[in-house]
């Protein structure tokens, strides 16, 4: 079956590992939705967060292959009902004076921050999961949206699960 | 103790137990091989081009089980290694491959003779390492070699500046390896034995499929026991041609595209298919769906990511070859099981018997299948390394070689790489002086690393090369003439050129020709007793065919060739033979 996954990979925090992990993805024709990467609580690790669309068997000989990379610690594919998940967008909006306030609302409305006023712009922070962000851009989208730039998603598992 | 980058690197290759460089040096090399000069303990052989050093080592580590180091210089000398490097991966053979680089501070500037050699090996190996602090180097070299013989085994690459081998540190071997992400798991799943020690129990018609797994964790024993135990007949891969001796009763054949027709009907009637070491190629299964398709599947490997890739399987057993095999005949024996496969083991012989391997011949052409019984004839008292090049040479010689003992096959898997044949037998001799190892030889593949017989020369490796010289790319040409209306686009060679008796004998070789059947012992017995390298030229029939056949994305048991006999269903019609087991 042919759905969304994201993929939480525990990688030891080493130079060229980020590559080996994305080009596993490619040479099998997987196209990537969405990639974050940080160092974790550990500095020695960092996690990526993969977001990716494919056949099940398919994703699970990735999964697989990836688990055979020699800095891969630990690959979970996330429940989306058993995770957290956020990603934080900046909007680019077209702004004139006289329709400023409308967007000032909208942000309220999703507790976004205005995080710059530009003279025929305001710039929006927004953080929040995928359903949210794109409703928020579905509305900003009638000013005219100029620029858009996201981090990428991140997620955790939920609860008491033990963290990977 | 202090030393430079360069001796800290010949001084680990010694500590973890290498003897045999093949070596390449260039600029940047230079500190390394000027270390390597001083080593005692350390053979260094200088192939003629870097592929053939990757060859050569991947030759030595099949025949030996222990992997050889290459060391290289950077730029071509490291794309050199490239094909060699993925021959290895896709056979799964141990080596670790040094490529010099250029200095770090240039590296990224398109320096002279800079390549990019991590970023292009990176698909191609199983890891691999760009060295920035020559104090790491020992500490590398040590999980390098590590990591490629252990779990499933494969070519690991360290790319190595120039200043990194030029600075002086303190060596010290490292007493522990830290890879937190690399625990291959060793032990099979005890409850997955147990089920399937439960199939095999009670399996009517079961089958063995060993491959090079059975080789790289040498199981070749356990295969044996659980074989003769329960009296299962036996098919091996390519890979895993001496994993069971090919003389034994329960010895089939190899399965796939050129496998005996047999071998094929069996795969397709088995109800119990043992899969150990193994990886379901498509030359072994044709059209998926119809591979042993009324069988229930045990498949244990050391990969977890080969187990389901392409069959779906019913006990999957993570683990090596060696230990599963022998918690699997010790749960067998505790359960007091007995074979069951007497109906079956006749069914298969009257296959054996009706469709045996066949080629026609009248006795005064010279058949390429006629020399490889020859060889294999003329060898059976001797102990033989047979190594292939790819093509219908590789087909023929997997046919109707017989090899009787593990690690004495040496051909080209999963890649097919042309031009194997001949550095693979030289570094198989390294490993292995007492053998006589042939390489069995198209005309076109040997050309593709003929300058090594310089090296086998210098270094007085007494290999013998055997061609079986048609004037074509024979496998070429024969699927041309199958599925291309018989247009032979760029296959066609010529017998006469290059002279390779002249060849031979520019390189320091004995060589002959041999145009009939009636030279053909005499001149295969002068080469095999030459003391030197040797050179067999056979003018064999040029448009032969390798039978049977099964066309690409056909069904196994449907074979183009050989003798008459269709599908397994019709095979199965003949009441003789199916009323043994209903």
């Amino acid at each position: 079956m042919k759905m969304q996954h994201t993929l939480s990979v525990l990688v030891e925090n080493k130079p060229g590992v980020l590559t080996r992990v994305t080009s596993l993805f490619a040479r099998r024709g997987f196209n990537i939705d969405s990639l974050a990467v940080g160092v974790t609580e550990d500095p020695t690790l960092s996690r990526i967060t993969i977001v990716v669309g494919g056949e099940d068997t398919s994703l699970e000989q990735v999964a697989k292959q990836l688990h055979k990379l020699i800095n891969v610690l630990k690959i979970q594919d996330l429940d989306p009902r058993e995770m957290v998940d956020r990603e934080l967008v900046l909007f680019k909006v077209n702004a004139p004076a006289d329709r400023r306030h409308e967007i000032i609302e909208i942000a309220n409305v999703f507790r976004a921050k205005i995080v710059d006023v530009g003279r025929n712009t305001l710039t929006i922070e927004a953080t929040g999961a995928d359903d949210k962000l794109a409703a928020m851009e579905d509305l900003l989208r009638t000013y005219g949206i100029k620029e858009l730039a996201r981090t990428g998603k991140i997620a955790l598992s939920r609860g008491l699960r033990e963290g990977a | 103790m202090k030393m430079n980058g360069g001796h800290a690197l010949v001084q680990a290759l010694e500590d973890v137990g290498v003897d045999t460089v093949f070596g390449y040096p260039g600029g940047v090399a230079l500190p390394i091989f000027d270390a390597l000069y001083d080593s005692k303990a350390i053979r260094t052989i200088l192939p003629r081009h870097e592929q053939g050093a990757v060859h050569m080592a991947d030759g030595y580590a099949r025949v030996t089980g222990r992997p050889a180091a290459v060391i290289v210089t950077s730029g071509p000398g490291a794309t050199n290694t490239v094909t060699g490097i993925a021959n290895a991966y896709m056979d799964s053979i141990p080596m670790v491959v040094f490529t010099a680089q250029v200095a770090t501070p240039v590296i990224g500037t398109d320096a002279f003779q800079e390549s990019d050699i991590t970023g292009i090996t990176l698909p191609i190996t199983k890891h691999n390492y760009l060295v920035k602090d020559a104090n790491d180097l020992p500490e590398v070299i040590a999980e390098a070699f590590h990591i490629a013989t252990t779990g499933r085994p494969g070519p690991v690459l360290i790319d190595v500046p120039a200043d990194v081998s030029k600075t002086e540190i303190t060596y010290k071997w490292p007493t522990a390896l830290n890879l937190p992400g690399y625990k291959p798991t060793y032990k099979g799943h005890a409850k997955q034995i147990k089920q399937a020690a439960d199939l095999i129990g009670k399996a009517r018609k079961p089958l063995l499929y060993a491959g090079g797994g059975i080789l790289a964790s040498e199981a070749w024993k356990e295969l044996k026991e659980l074989a003769e135990l329960m009296q299962i007949p036996v098919a091996t891969t390519l890979m895993g041609k001496g994993a069971f001796p090919e003389d034994h009763h329960l010895y089939l054949g190899m399965p796939g595209m050129h496998g005996p027709k047999y071998v094929n009907y069996a795969l397709t009637e088995t109800d119990l298919l043992i899969a150990v070491g193994v990886r379901f190629d498509d030359r072994v299964t044709g059209k998926l769906s119809a591979f042993a398709s009324k069988a229930k599947v045990i498949h244990a490997d050391i990969d977890p990511a080969e187990i389901g890739k392409n069959k779906p399987v019913d006990v999957p057993i993570v683990g090596d070859a060696k230990g599963v095999l022998a918690a699997l005949t010790a749960e067998l024996r505790k359960a007091g099981a007995e074979p069951h496969t007497d109906a079956w083991m006749r069914v298969v012989d009257d296959w054996r018997a009706r469709f045996p391997l066949h080629y026609d011949h009248d006795g005064s052409r010279l058949m390429p299948q006629l020399v490889v019984e020859r060889i294999r004839e003329l060898t059976k008292d001797r102990p033989t390394v047979i190594c292939t090049e790819v093509g219908q040479n590789q087909m023929w010689s997997s046919q109707f070689c017989r090899i009787r003992e593990a690690r004495t096959w040496v051909s080209s898997g999963g890649l097919g790489t042309m031009g194997f044949g001949l550095p693979a037998a030289i570094g198989a001799q390294v490993g292995r002086p007492q053998y006589l190892v042939i390489d069995i030889a198209g005309d076109g593949s040997i050309q593709m690393n003929s300058q090594e017989m310089a090296t086998a020369s210098i270094e007085k490796l007494p290999v013998k090369v055997v061609i079986l010289n048609n004037g074509f790319l024979g496998m070429v040409r024969q699927w041309q003439e199958l599925f291309y209306e018989h247009r032979y686009a760029s296959s066609v060679l010529d017998q006469d050129c290059p002279n390779f008796v002249k060849l031979a004998e520019a390189y320091g070789w004995r060589g002959e020709r041999v145009d009939s059947p009636d030279q053909l012992d005499a001149a295969l017995v002068a080469a095999f007793d030459h003391p030197g390298p040797a050179l067999v030229d056979c003018r064999v029939v040029g448009e032969e065919n390798v039978f049977p056949m099964v066309a690409p994305g056909g069904s196994i048991d449907e074979m183009l060739g050989g003798l008459p006999g269709g599908p397994v269903s019709d095979m199965m019609d003949d009441g003789a033979v199916t009323e043994v087991w209903e």
